[in-house]
């Protein structure tokens, strides 16, 4: 009985902390998207959202370059964790991998700015080889890069992890009933460390899907965002409503991604 | 002898400063069971490594079926591994695993599910084919690996300990039906384990190793009959080891007597260790013992009585015996001369063999 009551007193910050940052917020924004600017009942908000072809466009946009983000961060970061699992002092390199996520994410586009600007580090070697200064900031591939820059440790962590729990033997055991290094990867080590990828991409797909900051400040706004356009309205054109509605939007799309990437069990045999 | 389907010529390995491999010859007829019997670290699944291609080795040949394979990677190679863990494929369910040979390579899916059936057949797992690994008990999951093995009629199988995991009474049962399905499959087997019991029941012929050298070979009765040194002896069952003296061929003195023995072929007054079994050693009265002992300790195993008796010397004896003995009586020991076994000390196996040769051929 003791521990009963116990347990319910262990509870109580966890329940607070879900229902103030939590629960409150999302039913805060379900209940604002249904007001209009006047504060009246409305379905309007999302009838303009899914009539105007610039929500559209700008709901594909974000999928669009969440997407980029998380391929070009999955290219990099799998044959990284792969590599990494190998060495002989991990832990190590791992931690300087981690170690550029302590820095805050503003310090870091700074100092993008910094580098991608016309008389940035990165303008001068391009100068020094002979190939003269480029606009870099504000192109969306600069927007691309700073963004996979960010992303990587997020992606390479759970991809890590799943790869040292991948026994060398499973591998043996590839090889020895006759599979190529192509095979081996093909049939046990993917499939063995796709519940790590999967992990990864939630992680970094999600997020990605409203990053606003490095859209204003590396983009240069050229790439809107749902993110972009929930602060705009926001703090701009004060439309709560409308801001709100996007925001369902937005969760509703991480939920649907969260189901899809799920636990569904990968197979890797030939029978489906 | 035919053609060895497997030859290990002067194998050495070393990882940094420790040499794992010395100087290691073997060979292997095609279709017999072999069994590498040594502690833990004395390099048995090295030597299986160098075979299966896991290992590279840093000096000598290894052969199969007369090629040289040194440098052919492992899924080029003709034999199967059975692992220590099993090593089953965790995303995959049975039939899935014990296909995953045959999908490598372009057997149509008719022949595939034939071929998964009869293989799970052989090994008494019909109908587990949609099972999946968690769902298998130890005993099963051996099983399946040695099903994903046998699938691709290798010509050869290397188990590396694959009954250390299961329970007393299934590591029986599996040693006769691992017996019984090497001699149906006509497969070379070699099998790891530090277990002697297990290698002098199953095997048809076995390499006693120590310390990345191979001590002695041959059938489980020779090995056991007559080990070459203090360490095989001990190693495989249960002995009573003194020292003593080869006085002249024939005639042994150890606890301060002399004793009519089997061996020969050694130097006049060598000194040398002495071997007898406890089963050997036989309980009669004061007068009619060859040694007389105060038993001290008995405890029953079962088929028999494991009883610590002292001579009166102060040496220690073990002797199984059918019968009980009252603890601090005074008893004889007898034995034949037969059952006495002198082994010299630093003899090699080569000598030890050669040895032998000059005087059992004049029997
Ligand atoms: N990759 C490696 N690097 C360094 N040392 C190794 C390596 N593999 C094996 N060894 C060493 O080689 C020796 C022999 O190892 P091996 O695995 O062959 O022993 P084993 O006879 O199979 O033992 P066990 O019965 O415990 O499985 C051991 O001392 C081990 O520490
Ligand atoms: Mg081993």
């Amino acid at each position: 009985m003791k521990s009963k009551t116990a347990n319910l007193f262990y509870f109580i910050p966890y329940s607070l902390w879900l229902f103030l940052f939590v629960v409150a917020p999302v039913a805060l924004i379900l209940y604002n998207s249904f007001l209009d600017i006047n504060h009246h009942f409305t379905l309007a908000n999302y009838t303009t959202f899914f009539k105007s072809g610039t929500y559209l466009m700008m709901t594909l946009n974000s999928l669009w370059y969440a997407l980029l983000i998380t391929l070009v961060t999955l290219l990099i970061s799998y044959p990284t964790a792969y590599l990494l699992s190998h060495l002989k002092h991990k832990q190590l390199w791992l931690l300087l991998i981690i170690l550029p996520t302590w820095i805050n994410l503003l310090l870091k586009a700074y100092a993008f700015i910094g580098i991608f600007n016309q008389t940035g580090v990165a303008n001068q070697f391009l100068s020094f080889i002979g190939v003269g200064p480029q606009q870099l900031l504000f192109t969306n591939f600069s927007f691309i890069f700073v963004a996979t820059y960010i992303q990587i440790p997020f992606m390479i962590m759970p991809i890590f992890n799943a790869m040292e729990d991948l026994n060398q033997s499973y591998i043996n055991a590839s090889h020895d009933l006759g599979a190529t290094n192509w095979q081996t990867f093909r049939r046990v080590i993917w499939p063995m460390t796709l519940p790590g990828v999967k992990a990864g991409v939630q992680t970094v797909f999600i997020p990605s899907l409203s990053l606003f900051m490095l859209t204003r400040l590396i983009g240069g706004n050229k790439v809107i965002t749902l993110g972009t356009a929930i602060e705009e309205h926001f703090l701009i054109t004060m439309n709560w409503g409308m801001g709100s509605t996007i925001g369902v939007v937005l969760i509703v799309a991480m939920v649907i991604i969260m189901v899809l990437t799920g636990d569904a069990k990968s197979r890797g045999g030939f029978q489906k | 002898m035919a053609q060895p389907i497997v030859k290990l010529n002067h194998v050495s390995k070393s990882y940094g400063d420790s040499t794992v491999l010395k100087d290691i010859n073997l060979e292997l007829e095609a279709g017999k069971f072999y069994t590498l019997l040594g502690p833990s670290g004395s390099g048995k699944t090295t030597i299986l490594q160098t075979i299966s291609g896991f290992t590279s080795v840093d000096a000598g040949d290894v052969y199969f079926d007369g090629q040289r394979i040194n440098e052919l990677p492992p899924n080029r190679r003709k034999v199967n591994t059975v692992f220590q863990d099993y090593a089953l494929f965790p995303n995959m369910n049975v039939f899935d695993n014990v296909a995953f040979g045959l999908t490598l390579q372009n057997v149509k899916k008719a022949e595939i599910t034939r071929r998964v059936t009869s293989a799970l057949k052989s090994v008494h797992l019909n109908g587990y084919g949609n099972r999946e690994i968690s769902e298998l008990s130890g005993g099963q999951k051996q099983r399946v690996a040695i099903a994903r093995a046998i699938i691709m009629e290798p010509k050869m199988l290397l188990l590396d300990e694959p009954l250390s995991a299961l329970d007393a009474k299934l590591r029986r049962d599996m040693q006769y039906e691992l017996r019984e399905l090497q001699q149906r499959l006509g497969i070379t087997f070699l099998f790891i384990t530090h277990d002697q019991e297990e290698a002098l029941a199953m095997s048809d012929e076995i390499f006693v190793m120590n310390d990345g050298v191979i001590l002695q070979s041959g059938t489980p009765v020779d090995i056991y009959d007559e080990p070459i040194n203090h360490f095989v002896a001990n190693f495989i069952g249960e002995s009573n080891i003194l020292n003593g003296v080869m006085r002249e061929d024939y005639v042994v003195e150890f606890v301060g007597k002399r004793f009519e023995c089997e061996d020969a072929g050694m130097r006049p007054n060598e000194p040398v260790e002495v071997v007898m079994r406890p089963e050997d050693l036989t309980i009669t009265t004061v007068e009619n013992g060859k040694l007389v002992v105060t038993i001290d300790t008995q405890l029953f195993r079962g088929d028999y009585y494991e009883i610590a008796a002292t001579d009166d010397d102060g040496n220690e004896w073990l002797i199984h015996s059918t019968n009980s003995v009252p603890d601090n009586s005074r008893v004889g020991v007898t034995f034949a001369p037969n059952d006495i076994h002198v082994m010299r000390f630093n003899e090699s196996e080569e000598d030890f063999d050669a040895r032998l040769e000059t005087y059992e051929t004049d029997d």
